[in-house]
């Protein structure tokens, strides 16, 4: 298999009046293609960052400082600003958080699809455009009339899908999915976690699913990189990840999730919280939470150690 | 430790500095603002010092002479001096949008105060007049009144006054509204307090701090309408030395290129201002960054 | 559809109290205030008898409460009596003065709008640089030059120092108006007539006072349209548009102008009282025929009748403009449906 995506020692900063918010501290993360990958961790760990850093939408101050996010071996981080509007939408398309804030509320979904593909193909004609985006709502379940609505015409979860139809209508093979149904309900929740699954089957996707639901990941992820405190801290295959984790931010972030089958007497929760980002440990950004800190921790950041199939930043696996 | 001057100064400009670092540029719009109001107080209260002449003496010099020597600011066509009629005129003007904007916020505030803490019927009739006359154009209003009033000191400061009475009262009649509603004011009259306890004790205050800064922008805008009706001829009797007035008066010698007449009063009506504006802004800032964006 | 045009009924039916009141404070300033407009206009010294035989003429002796009802019925029949002065009715007078007015104004609000609003969006796309620094200095300092005297310092640049720009009235001495078609609106007689001399003649003439109204006005939209710039940039579908790959051009000036307009929009019927106000000084200052010109050449010569049918009609004029902004405002925004 191919990889469709490969980022190697990424920084993104974020030089404040304080001092510079270390958003992404040297993150190396690969997508095969066809595969989707899993980025969990908690909220404020840079995942969010990490998924803009790679169309380059990251908001001034913050910027990739070093690193670089090979796309089918060309380095996103060099492309002049032509190359990256192509690839926004064209070969990577992104969905966000909110659907319900996502599409601009003057526009109506015809007008989103129409521009969005004239961005990308500029001679094409509005019927054309039409009929293409008529297809694509079929395709998604939703009765091609409502291209004509506006976005407050529909619920959560359909704007959610119509996201998803703006990024595809341009066949693009690689989706960021950013958070996708933390503001959906469960049933809704569930029902586009299926979409998702079957759009990366017919569309030939490759998906990076950025989460803190490890429930999302299970169902969907082959593999799952677990992300600390802008790093990545360990990557394996899901089922593995979720059997045995190596990591003990891993076994943390498990074991804090209710699990209703396994009848556990009580919830574990880690203890303390993210460190400040401005400032963050020395050694393993992690040791001051790690129930097995030893003294090398705080000294030196670990090497990577290839153990059972995972890759794992921890002084446990040396 | 030895005195030094320089350290002294330091020392005195230290907490403006401090104050500069924590809210940045609008510190400095504050204090830019404020020195602006100041040098024309002082124009105003001392203006023995500054004027070289009486503003009504004729025959200082030669008619319609250009700025320079005797005259920093030229003669006017009475050969009067006119950096002496802008050292006089500055009283005018900064009295009475200075009186204009208190007398509008006395009346705007009292009525909105008692609009919106006592609601019912009255609340209703006077938010309906006071939001017609919100939307009608004030200087129109204050030519109206003027135009009725005659010219007059007295007048013309009722005159502006009049168009600002709506501001303040939606304005306090909304956070009266809004802070009616909090539980502290809820406990307060549950435990018997009385209305005007409730209206003084809580309500007024809370409300005063958003006034300030409508009310420097307030004097900023009464200035330009002061002037506006004394450009236009309206509210004040010649005898009076007025900047509106004068460049009036400068209108008529503009075509042969007297620019000095025009310039100069004018030049000090939209600093005068600025610096109300200037310190409406910054004070907005500091106090309220969300205020002036709504 | 149906329902906007309910909603159009029941906005302009609310628009009537509102008339109501504006009518009945014009009455209050202008009858009711001390101030008698008989005496003032007979010159103070005329003899108690003629004052009184000029009130019983004008209807001014009859109870206040029968004279404010004959005073709505003449606003409702669009009769607003006959001059004091002149061998003329009021309404004629304000109509000939009208179109000076509404062109002025008309070409004024297009230059506020487009420095304002673009000024505005160009500061917020370039945040905390030195370049919105600078327009937000424009925009303050801009607001506080009143219209007159930057109208005549203009004048004093263009007029008379370069002499590239009349600094009066609507046409040059030479164009007879008689010579194209009389709407009044000569920007559109002279096109119609095909005059085109006179037409670049009478533009000629409307570059000064026009600049003068809408740059003054331009302060209050840069500050206006840089705040909700600002908010709008922060939205979501902001940073949805980029991610599909739009154009950083089309995502300020398309997406976020557009939805910054509608609060700006909301606040248009203010502005439009203060662009009526400045139209006053602004036609004063470069004697411009309109309808401020003829108030207060009306006041010098206290033509009670006149001074308050223009009043009249700027009320109607304002309640007008506010009725229309919120139907605009309902249109735009399909989010809203009354």
């Amino acid at each position: 298999m191919a990889r469709i995506l490969h980022i190697e020692d990424l920084r993104v900063h974020f030089p404040i009046n304080i001092g510079t918010v270390r958003a992404v501290e040297g993150a190396n993360l690969t997508i095969e293609e066809g595969e989707v990958m899993g980025l969990v961790g908690e909220s404020g760990c840079g995942k969010s960052t990490l998924g803009l850093s790679i169309l380059r939408l990251l908001r001034p101050p913050g910027r990739i400082v070093e690193g670089k996010i090979l796309y089918h071996g060309e380095d996103i981080v060099r492309m002049g600003a032509k190359e990256i509007l192509a690839l926004r939408g064209g070969r990577i398309a992104m969905i966000f958080q909110d659907p319900l804030t996502s599409l601009n509320p003057l526009f109506s979904i015809k007008e989103h699809f129409i521009e969005t593909l004239r961005t990308h193909e500029k001679r094409i004609e509005t019927k054309e455009a039409l009929a293409r985006a008529e297809r694509m709502l079929s395709s998604l379940g939703i009765s091609p009339e409502r291209l004509h609505e506006y976005p407050h015409q529909m619920s959560g979860g359909m704007r959610q899908r119509i996201m998803i139809g703006l990024g595809l209508i341009l066949n693009p093979d690689l989706l960021i999915a950013d958070e996708p149904t933390t503001a959906l309900d469960v049933i809704v929740e569930a029902q586009f976690l299926d979409l998702l699954d079957d759009l990366r089957k017919r569309f030939n996707l490759s998906i990076m699913l950025i989460t803190h639901n490890l429930g999302n990941v299970a169902q969907l992820a082959d593999r799952i990189s677990v992300m600390y405190c802008g790093t990545i801290v360990e990557v394996g295959p899901a089922q593995t990840i979720f059997d045995e984790p190596l990591h003990p931010y891993t076994q943390g972030l498990l074991a804090s999730i209710p699990n209703i089958k396994l009848d556990e007497p009580e919830l574990k929760l880690m203890r303390g919280s993210l460190p400040d980002l401005v400032s963050p440990p020395s050694g393993c950004v992690f040791h001051p939470r790690c129930p097995r800190a030893m003294d090398v921790c705080s000294e030196e950041w670990p090497k990577t150690a290839a153990v059972n199939g995972h890759q794992v930043n921890c002084w446990l696996y040396r | 430790m030895n005195y030094s001057p320089a350290r002294a100064l330091a020392r005195i400009f230290a907490p403006a500095a401090r104050m500069g670092k924590k809210y940045g540029v609008e510190w400095w719009i504050l204090c830019a603002g404020a020195c602006i109001i100041a040098a024309i107080l002082f124009m105003a209260l001392f203006p023995g010092t500054l004027a070289p002449f009486n503003p009504h003496q004729q025959d200082t010099g030669p008619q319609l002479a250009s700025p320079g020597g005797a005259h920093l600011m030229g003669t006017d066509n009475l050969k009067r001096d006119v950096w002496s009629r802008i050292v006089y005129g500055s009283r005018t003007i900064l009295g009475v949008s200075v009186l204009a904007a208190l007398l509008s916020s006395l009346v705007g505030i009292t009525l909105g105060l008692l609009s919106g803490y006592s609601g019912g019927i009255l609340d209703r009739i006077l938010s309906l007049i006071m939001d017609s006359v919100y939307v009608f154009p004030g200087l129109i209003l204050a030519i109206a009144f003027a135009a009725m009033f005659g010219p007059g000191i007295i007048n013309i400061t009722l005159a502006v006054a009049v168009i600002y009475i709506p501001t303040y009262f939606r304005l306090v009649r909304g956070q009266t509204l809004a802070i009616k509603q909090e539980l502290y004011v809820e406990a307060a009259r549950a435990i018997g307090a009385s209305g005007t306890t409730i209206l003084w004790k809580y309500i007024f205050p809370n409300v005063i701090a958003t006034t300030v800064v409508v009310f420097t922008l307030n004097v900023a805008d009464a200035i330009m309408i002061e002037a506006a009706l004394t450009y236009l001829g309206l509210g004040l009797p010649p005898s009076i030395v007025d900047w509106g007035m004068d460049l009036a008066m400068g209108k008529k010698y503009l075509p042969s290129g007297q620019w000095w007449l025009i310039t100069f009063p004018g030049m000090m009506i939209s600093l005068l201002a600025l610096g109300f504006t200037m310190l409406g802004e910054g004070l907005a800032e500091i106090l309220n960054p969300r205020l002036l964006e709504r | 559809m149906k329902n906007l045009v309910r909603y159009i009924v029941t906005r302009t039916l609310l628009t009537i109290p509102m008339v109501l009141i504006l009518l009945s404070i014009v009455f209050v300033v202008l009858r009711v205030m001390p101030g008698d407009p008989v005496s003032s206009m007979l010159g103070g010294h005329a003899p108690e008898r003629v004052i009184e035989q000029k009130k019983e003429e004008l209807g001014l002796n009859r109870p206040l409460a029968v004279q404010y009802v004959d005073y709505l019925w003449q606003v409702a029949r669009l009769d607003l009596g006959d001059s004091m002065v002149f061998q003329q009715g009021v309404t004629d007078a304000i109509i000939e003065k009208m179109p000076a007015t509404i062109e002025l104004t008309f070409f004024a609000m297009i230059i506020t709008l487009v420095v304002g609003v673009f000024l505005g969006a160009y500061a917020a796309d370039h945040r905390r640089e030195f370049r919105d620094s600078m327009i937000r200095l424009y925009g303050i300092v801009i607001y506080c030059i009143p219209v007159y005297w930057l109208g005549l310092m203009l004048q004093l640049i263009f007029g008379i120092w370069l002499d590239i720009f009349p600094i009066a009235g609507r046409t040059g001495s030479r164009i007879l108006s008689s010579t194209f078609e009389q709407s009044g609106f000569y920007v559109i007689d002279t096109l119609r007539a095909g005059n085109y001399a006179a037409f670049g003649d009478v533009m000629h003439h409307l570059v000064l006072p026009a600049f003068t109204l809408g740059l003054t006005l331009s302060g209050i939209f840069v500050r206006l349209t840089r705040a909700n710039m600002l908010d709008v940039l922060k939205a979501d579908y902001i940073v949805a548009a980029e991610a599909r790959g739009i154009t950083h051009t089309k995502i300020v000036y398309r997406h976020a102008l557009k939805n910054a307009m509608i609060p700006i929009l909301t606040m248009m019927g203010l502005q439009v009282a203060l662009l009526m106000a400045g139209a006053i000084l602004t036609e004063t200052t470069f004697s411009w025929p309109g309808m401020g010109r003829l108030l207060l050449e009306r006041i010098y010569l206290r033509d009670y009748p006149t001074i308050q049918g223009v009043i009249i009609v700027y009320a109607l004029f304002v309640a007008m403009v506010s009725l229309v902004v919120d139907i605009i405002y309902a249109m735009v925004d399909p989010r809203i449906r009354y």
